[in-house]
């Protein structure tokens, strides 16, 4: 068993709502409410869910990019969220995002060498322009780019390309963690391959984790270890991918999975289709969020469900977890 | 075969760029039959939204020139229609729907008075009329109260709900032909299975003909009777859905396949297409495809490749020399 990298206990993020002249808190969006997780070094964790669930919440919370309001994270046995600064910079080396659009998250005005060598500067990991040049060369060849790129502007390349390129500024600090928001959603099939080919790559030879965030079950099936299934800020499920594809437990991830398209146009498949939308996060239903929605809701479950775990297929071990009344 | 709704013929719209003028919709030809979908499949820029937007003449001159071929609706040719007789054709016979609703829906105006608009354009309804018609029809795509519905703002809606609005606009008139570009592509797993549902609902009850226009192969698979394949403004591959699936013939329908990850054992590595698709100023001589197929042969590189019959059933052709049997 690898040593445990990330853990995150009872994450709460609730983002205020202002009303009137003073500005005065009148609700909150509870976009993250009790979330616990544990990522272990060279693991994937895919977090999957529907927009609102709090999946970016959660990926940009664990790097403190936004404060949480309440509960744990640590890193490596340190809870970031009481970090000074100096502890708190030595920490964003170790941990890193890609985002889903690539072109938004390169400054248009700077070059790549810019780019992706300020990170390298401002971390002292190089201390010359030249050897700045050399590290970005480096990473730029790891991402299966030629070293003159960095010379150019990110208009000059193709979306397939950027991605590339903010990957490179992801892992030029050696980093443990990438939180990877949506990286690949934006592209195209094929694009999306090489870019999932390369995610697979780096994390072999730089032993990298990956909090790896997406709406899309296939691309979670393919890359990750084990998934989690997140709705409305709280978790449904838990499991490895093997087994939460094939035996989900969870109402909500039953529905999920029968979602996806089919795969061949005579393939049959049984659809559970969903009564409406996510609820708002504002009022979010008591008990199981899920309730709302699910065709096996019953008055009880405006209660908190009970958090069952049953033994999981593929890892042998009592740890597919789900919350739900059903047995 | 009953008479198509739609038939186009050599559908070739050329832009002007950069002091060329480049075809990026080449040669296509297709036919629409009532209550079948017709999907065409292809990466971005390989010319399947112009494609559809050059049949409803909403491509913006300059930089388009003019589409040439033929586009027959009830024995007129949609290309020489004047303006003014094109303007009661678009919306009303032919409806369109979008992939990004909040882009295309007016914020500054009321769902209701978008759709009263329509009613009145094209249904020549009025008043009560056009607003019962209005509230009908949402209901009819499944927006819970209607009425209360009718006077909120887009931005006042989620993303399906928009995506639902979008689809009562174009079902209001019901349309002969419904143009479904990336319908689904911004909306949630669950969402999408309801939308396509209400797509396939509403095609049955009307006998309406589809055409989706999609890179997700699993919404082919879902929705599709006849599939298209595109690459580079061209048509690589025609057949029925199930061919296309079980008989894929062009190397790059192949390649577009062997990529998806939904077909893969996890974590092996995935296949991918060599290279990238080229720009359309940059379009290879010969075979488009040519620099990054698998196959390539000296013939591939130069002239045009005609559409060659694959053996297996009727109508499935391809785009490739591999196929030539004389």
């Amino acid at each position: 068993m690898n040593p445990s990298l990330l853990q995150v206990r009872d994450l709460k993020v609730h983002f205020p709502i202002h009303a009137g002249i003073i500005r005065k808190v009148v609700n909150h969006v509870h976009a993250v409410e009790g979330v616990n997780l544990d990522l272990t070094q060279g693991e994937v964790l895919g977090v999957v869910g529907e927009t609102g669930s709090g999946k970016s919440t959660l990926g940009r919370a664990v790097l403190r990019l936004v404060q949480p309001t309440g509960g744990e994270v640590l890193f490596q046995g340190n809870n970031i969220l009481s970090l000074d600064p100096v502890a708190l910079k030595q920490f964003r080396k170790h941990a890193q995002i890609i985002f889903q659009d690539p072109f938004a998250s390169l400054n248009p005005r700077k070059m790549i060498l810019d780019s992706l060598g300020e990170g390298l500067l401002y971390h002292d990991v190089v201390k010359t322009r030249a050897a700045q040049k050399e590290r970005v060369a480096e990473v730029l060849a790891m991402v299966g780019m030629p070293a003159d790129v960095m010379w150019r502007y990110p208009h000059q390349f193709s979306g397939g390309q950027q991605q590339r390129i903010c990957i490179g500024r992801a892992i030029s600090l050696n980093p443990r963690l990438i939180v990877c928001d949506e990286a690949v959603s934006a592209l195209d099939v094929s694009v999306q391959a090489q870019i999932l080919n390369l995610l697979q790559e780096l994390k072999e030879t730089l032993s990298l984790s990956y909090l790896f965030i997406s709406h899309d079950l296939s691309l979670i099936k393919y890359l990750c270890d084990r998934v989690l299934v997140l709705y409305l800020g709280k978790v449904m499920e838990t499991a490895s991918v093997e087994e939460l594809f094939r035996n989900p437990r969870h109402p909500y991830t039953q529905a999920l999975l029968s979602a996806i398209p089919k795969n061949h146009p005579m393939e049959q498949k049984k659809r559970i289709f969903l009564k409406g939308e996510i609820p708002s996060a504002i009022n979010p239903p008591s008990g199981c969020p899920f309730r709302t929605r699910c065709p096996y809701a019953q008055p009880i479950c405006a209660a908190i469900p009970p958090k069952r775990m049953v033994v999981d297929s593929t890892t042998g071990r009592k740890d597919h977890e789900y919350h739900c009344i059903l047995e | 075969m009953p008479e198509p709704v739609l038939k186009v013929n050599n559908l070739t719209t050329r832009l002007h760029m950069e002091q060329q003028v480049i075809a990026i919709v080449d040669d296509l030809s297709f036919e629409l039959h009532a209550g079948k979908t017709l999907a065409l499949v292809g990466e971005s820029g390989c010319g399947k939204s112009l494609t559809a937007l050059s049949l409803m003449r909403i491509l913006p001159h300059p930089p388009a020139l003019p589409s040439t071929g033929e586009v027959i609706y009830q024995n007129r040719n949609l290309l020489t229609l004047s303006e003014k007789e094109m303007r009661k054709i678009r919306g009303g016979r032919i409806a369109m729907i979008f992939q990004d609703p909040t882009s295309a829906l007016n914020p500054v105006y009321s769902i209701g008075e978008q759709l009263v608009e329509v009613a009145e354009m094209h249904l020549q309804l009025y008043g009560d009329d056009a607003m019962q018609r209005a509230i009908n029809t949402l209901a009819e795509v499944g927006i819970p109260s209607p009425q209360e519905r009718f006077f909120s703002y887009p931005h006042q809606l989620s993303g399906g709900m928009r995506q639902r609005v979008m689809i009562a606009m174009a079902l209001m008139c019901e349309p002969d032909v419904l143009i479904a570009d990336e319908p689904t592509t911004a909306l949630d797993v669950t969402i999408q299975a309801q939308i396509l549902d209400l797509i396939r609902a509403l095609q049955k009850n009307r006998g309406m003909a589809v055409l989706l226009i999609t890179h997700d192969m699993g919404i082919v698979a879902e929705m599709a009777d006849d599939v298209i394949v595109m690459y580079a403004a061209q048509a690589v591959e025609r057949g029925s859905a199930l061919d296309t699936f079980d008989h894929m013939a062009h190397p790059y329908t192949q390649e577009l396949f062997a990529s998806r990850p939904a077909m893969q054992q996890a974590k092996t590595r995935l296949h991918t297409i060599k290279g990238s698709v080229p720009s359309p100023q940059n379009f290879p001589q010969g075979c488009r495809f040519n620099p990054r197929c698998p196959y390539v042969m000296p013939r591939c590189l130069e002239g045009a490749v005609p559409m060659f019959p694959i053996e297996t059933k009727n109508h499935h052709t391809a785009k490739c020399w591999l196929h030539d049997k004389s």
